[in-house]
């Protein structure tokens, strides 16, 4: 198999300063691939769950391009998981939320609710807490 | 259906971010250059949990879109984020992970704000 090596330190080599601006073009991907997609598909006519109609869909610019970084996305995703736990990457996407509700606020002219800035906070603490801790702590490969 | 496709949902992502972890920690740090980039690509066809784990996203993408159709976002969203909490749990038992107390409150955090943010 390509490039099987096992890892053989339990800590990731890669500095925390990496990590987190890999973790920031995650989100950022994420949240711009989505964006692109959903503003792409108001603009096609409407469709049922049909593969012909997804294809007919994907010669939109817009969903083109939300497809393209989606793609990046994954790629940027799995050096990410190559590098840190699931359970530290993923609560810290997290923040991608709070990104969608700001381009929903943006864009979609979508109101922001007192319930919506204490969930800013609450995320913003979680992924304050959950950052503070080790990113690697286990190879997956035995115990 | 609404809970049907959620359940499909919920199983496709948890599968997936498995697997994708489970891949990942085991290919070593990559690297995000162009070089890296080509390899990651390389990786996706040539190993099969990485595959089948980019199908279960779009198992779980095609899903969402559907719930949307049926269902408003403020259900879909914090109701597949309930996978952060399932995830954390697996990541712990499967994969070995360390999650301590911090980590764990930490997912609790992030998640009451998923569930607040979609109100």
């Amino acid at each position: 198999m390509l490039g099987n090596r096992p890892v053989h330190s339990r800590h990731s080599p890669v500095t925390r300063i990496h990590t987190f601006l890999l973790l920031l073009a995650v989100v950022l991907f994420n949240a711009l691939g989505n964006l692109s997609l959903a503003w792409g598909m108001r603009h096609v006519s409407p469709m049922a769950l049909n593969p012909v109609d997804y294809i007919r869909a994907m010669a939109n610019p817009y969903v083109a391009i939300g497809i393209v970084l989606l793609i990046c996305w994954l790629l940027a995703r799995m050096a990410l998981l190559s590098w840190a736990d699931l359970s530290f990457v993923l609560p810290l996407t997290g923040v991608g939320y709070i990104l969608a509700a700001v381009f929903g606020n943006w864009f979609l002219g979508e109101t922001v609710t007192p319930a919506h800035w204490i969930g800013t906070i609450l995320i913003f603490a979680g992924t304050a807490m959950v950052g503070s801790t080790n990113q690697r702590t286990s190879t997956g490969v035995g115990r | 259906m609404k809970w049907l496709l959620l359940f499909v949902i919920v199983v496709a992502t948890v599968l997936a971010d498995m697997l994708q972890s489970y891949e990942m920690k085991r290919s070593g740090a990559q690297r995000v250059d162009a070089r890296g980039v080509a390899r990651l690509l390389r990786m996706i066809v040539s190993r099969r949990y990485l595959l089948l784990s980019i199908f279960c996203m779009a198992v779980s993408f095609f899903a969402f879109m559907a719930l949307l159709q049926i269902a408003p976002l403020s259900f879909a969203v914090p109701a597949s984020a309930s996978t952060f909490i399932l995830e954390t749990l697996l990541a712990r038992f499967v994969l070995h992970e360390r999650v301590g107390k911090r980590r764990a409150a930490g997912a609790i955090l992030v998640f009451s704000g998923v569930l607040l943010l979609a109100r």
